[in-house]
């Protein structure tokens, strides 16, 4: 029997089996091979359906056999298809790295229990990117939600634990405002499909309650992404949360969630029906330019690294929504692309990191003076990242700034397009900060002698291949560039 | 318009506000975790209130009705409900940590300590 | 509490009855209130008046840790194995029209049967679990400070 048919059900059920399986065997070893399993399923299925898509278009998949409308159906279009790719690619890479990294980052007694919500996270983030269903993407998110909260809380630090409390707050006022949402759209057209829904609002009568679903739902994912004035919970919880877990949310939580808002604005209510009434692409626009502004001036100032490259994130989601915002298909491209991009760029930059924590014991601006010297590589390849962040040509982030500026010049909007650039100079601003601490000041005088030389090969490798990813998808952009416009087309065509 | 008519939305809106604002203005953690609960109670309202049909019967299958009250929301509601559930109990879970870690529960008396402890840091 | 003889003859009498009304809403979740969830949570308040009455130590004999925690695991695995059984009989996942190869409604019914006795495995294995950690935590700070910093697993 072709197990390829139930790719996108057994995509989900593969890390959500491992998860229950790692809390019967309660040994390490084995917690580590079946998480491995499974993730490494999960990629091969993803990697198998982003092909199928290529060449049949969309894949629906009945849950039950149960026919949509009725029933839960999972659908994998060209949207959907690399966002899936990059979870998985990402939660592959993540997960190897973090046997050696979570030996000094996670007590020992839990550490067995890190696999098990790991693969649930996975479990949930994928499923949101796979489902067709309106409720299901709720109940994925909290899944994915709930068990980041607790990967949060693993931290060494005390200070984890209350980032972890914040998150769960915010994170849980977001979903239930998304819930909110979602059931005024029920409310008015009796169906939970997201198709069958975008279909049914177009033939509602009267549009206030549109809007009020339209307000809630954005209200809670823009909570989600941490789009600027709902960042508040990303900086804490970046920072304290063991650098695997950094690594894996910066890589994919966001992300998954701006896939989230893509699938409401374009399948669900269809924005041309919309933005005539609600002035949403400036409101988008705003929102992102300031992101991109706060962010990057904000990681100016601090002097834990992690935090720095936190509060770079929330600049760096500022440019996906001013990508998004501008709501054309050059704009969308920009915004899909530097999604990914972004993903591998700073999945690379923690997971460097963690190197950095495994050696010298902390991210302070103190523990990475003379990193030039004391770990010469991984210093290089930071150097890498932050040039990705900033765009300079040769990384991945220079294609997606240039898609972006490209965008906004088509729209003849210059002003926008100064804006980028001008906040790519804040950028270059935070990467000095390391650059000047890593290659410019001495090292400290004693190394710790007992962390000497304890990053091992599987730790060095991940981080060796994400930071190459950085490079190689700056050079071969059919991959990231393909996908990325031919999701920006199915969305603005297909509707 | 009949307010009454309205009363289970009513109920809920007056809910929402009140599960926020406890979020919002009360800095002891266990009770920012009670207002977080009440929001989300507010929200079962917002699906169970319509999903009653006037003249509606239980939904089971039978010739002599007509009209079934809709058990989707309900079943919805349920899912829901295991959600907020194990929301609360990783928040409580995380207080009763917070405790040991820092010896109290208040939002204020937290974020001080981790004030002086960044401020120690950085002096040091 | 155990020295109360009212207590415990109430106890004693009611805890049967208590586990038995679980059962009977687990099985008559298709046509009234009740279900995996409910049956689920009722044998876990059934076990944990159990241990407020007759102690802490008494629960943990009849029903230890690392029980509850299977339990957690395994209705987990059972509400998944439902679907993968579908999977490997022909169907789509999840599918229980395939489960019996005769009639496509006994199927609809054996499916729901399996998948609530997994949800109600895990959700008194969680419930439970939930109760013995925060019991636990209050009963090693009586009995050895230095205990209390035992990492909380969830």
């Amino acid at each position: 029997m072709n197990w390829m048919q139930h790719a996108p059900a057994l995509q989900v059920v593969a890390p959500l089996l491992a998860a229950p399986l790692i809390v019967l065997m309660r040994r390490l070893s084995w917690a580590y091979a079946i998480a491995v399993a499974a993730c490494a399923l999960a990629f091969f299925f993803s990697i198998g359906l982003w092909s199928q898509v290529q060449s049949t278009g969309v894949i629906a998949y009945a849950i039950g056999n149960w026919p949509p409308p009725w029933g839960i159906e999972y659908r994998v279009d060209a949207l959907n298809a690399f966002i899936l790719c990059l979870v998985s690619g990402t939660g592959m890479a993540v997960l190897l790295f973090s046997r050696s990294s979570n030996a000094h980052e996670v007590p020992s007694e839990q550490r067995y229990l890190f696999y098990a919500m790991f693969c649930l996270c996975l479990a949930g983030l994928l499923g949101m990117a796979i489902t067709g269903d309106a409720f299901n993407i709720f109940v994925f998110l909290e899944i994915s939600a709930l068990s980041t909260y607790v990967l949060i809380a693993m931290g060494r630090q005390r200070q984890s634990l209350f980032a972890a409390y914040q998150y769960l707050i915010l994170g849980t006022i977001g979903a239930t405002f998304i819930v909110i949402g979602i059931g005024l759209i029920y409310l008015l057209t009796g169906t939970l499909n997201l198709v069958d829904m975008g279909q049914r609002l177009s033939q509602v009568d009267s549009m206030r309650p549109v809007y009020a679903a339209f307000a809630f739902i954005s209200a809670g994912v823009f909570l989600k992404l941490a789009l600027f004035p709902f960042h508040n919970w990303l900086p804490n919880a970046y920072t304290y949360a063991p650098t695997t877990v950094s690594a894996f949310l910066a890589a994919t939580a966001t992300k998954v969630s701006i896939y989230v808002l893509l699938r409401f604005y374009f399948t669900v209510f269809h924005l041309d029906a919309i933005t005539p009434h609600l002035p949403l692409s400036l409101m988008l626009g705003a929102l992102a330019i300031a992101a991109m502004f706060a962010g990057s001036a904000t990681a100016i100032f601090q002097t834990d690294m992690k935090r720095l490259l936190a509060f770079s994130s929330v600049g760096q989601i500022g440019y996906i929504m001013l990508g998004i915002a501008l709501f054309n298909a050059s704009g969308l491209t920009a915004g899909l692309v530097h999604l990914f991009n972004h993903g591998i760029t700073k999945g690379a930059s923690f997971l460097l990191l963690g190197l950095v924590v495994t050696r010298l014991g902390g991210t302070q601006m103190s523990h990475l003076s003379g990193l030039g010297k004391t770990m010469p590589w991984t210093a290089f390849g930071l150097l890498i990242c932050g040039l990705s962040l900033i765009g300079v040509p040769g990384t991945a982030g220079f294609i997606s700034k240039l898609y972006l500026v490209r965008a906004a010049l088509d729209l003849g909007l210059w002003w926008v397009a100064l804006m980028v650039l001008l906040s790519s100079l804040l950028a270059v601003a935070y990467v000095w900060k390391f650059v000047e601490a890593a290659y410019f000041r001495p090292p400290p005088e004693q190394l710790p002698p007992s962390l000497a030389n304890v990053t091992t090969w599987d730790m060095r490798l991940m981080a060796l291949l994400l930071t190459l990813s950085t490079v190689y998808f700056g050079f071969d952009t059919r991959f990231t560039l393909g996908s990325a416009q031919a999701a920006a087309q199915y969305l603005l065509g297909a509707h | 318009m009949n307010l009454a008519a309205y009363f289970t939305y009513i109920a809920t809106f007056v809910l929402m506000f009140l599960g926020l604002f406890i979020v919002m203005a009360r800095g002891n953690l266990i009770k920012k975790l009670v207002g977080l609960g009440i929001f989300q109670t507010s929200v079962y309202f917002l699906y169970l209130g319509p999903a009653k049909l006037v003249g509606g019967t239980a939904p089971i299958l039978s010739d002599a009705f007509k009209v079934y009250t809709n058990p989707l929301p309900h079943v919805l509601m349920l899912t829901a409900i295991v959600v907020g559930v194990a929301t609360l109990a990783l928040g409580l879970a995380l207080v009763v940590r917070l405790r040991e870690a820092y010896g109290s529960i208040e939002e204020d008396d937290i974020l001080a300590q981790d004030q002086a402890s960044a401020g120690a840091t950085e002096a040091a | 509490m155990k020295h109360d003889l009212i207590l415990r003859v109430i106890a004693k009498i009611l805890i049967p009855f208590l586990l038995l009304f679980a059962v009977y809403v687990q099985f008559h979740g298709d046509f009234g209130p009740g279900g995996g969830f409910q049956a689920g949570v009722i044998i876990a308040a059934a076990v944990v008046f159990y241990a407020l009455i007759f102690g802490l130590k008494a629960a943990h004999r009849m029903l230890p840790e690392s029980w509850v925690e299977s339990m957690m695991a395994l209705g987990v695995i059972l509400y998944a194995g439902v679907g993968v059984a579908g999977i490997v009989l022909g169907g789509n996942y999840l599918d229980y029209f395939v489960l019996d190869a005769h009639s496509t409604v006994h199927g609809q019914h054996r499916g729901i049967f399996w998948v609530e006795v997994g949800v109600a495995t895990t959700v008194s294995g969680v419930m439970l679990k939930i109760f013995y950690m925060f019991a636990d935590r209050g009963h090693l700070d009586r009995q050895d400070p230095a205990a209390s910093q035992e990492s909380a697993e969830l």
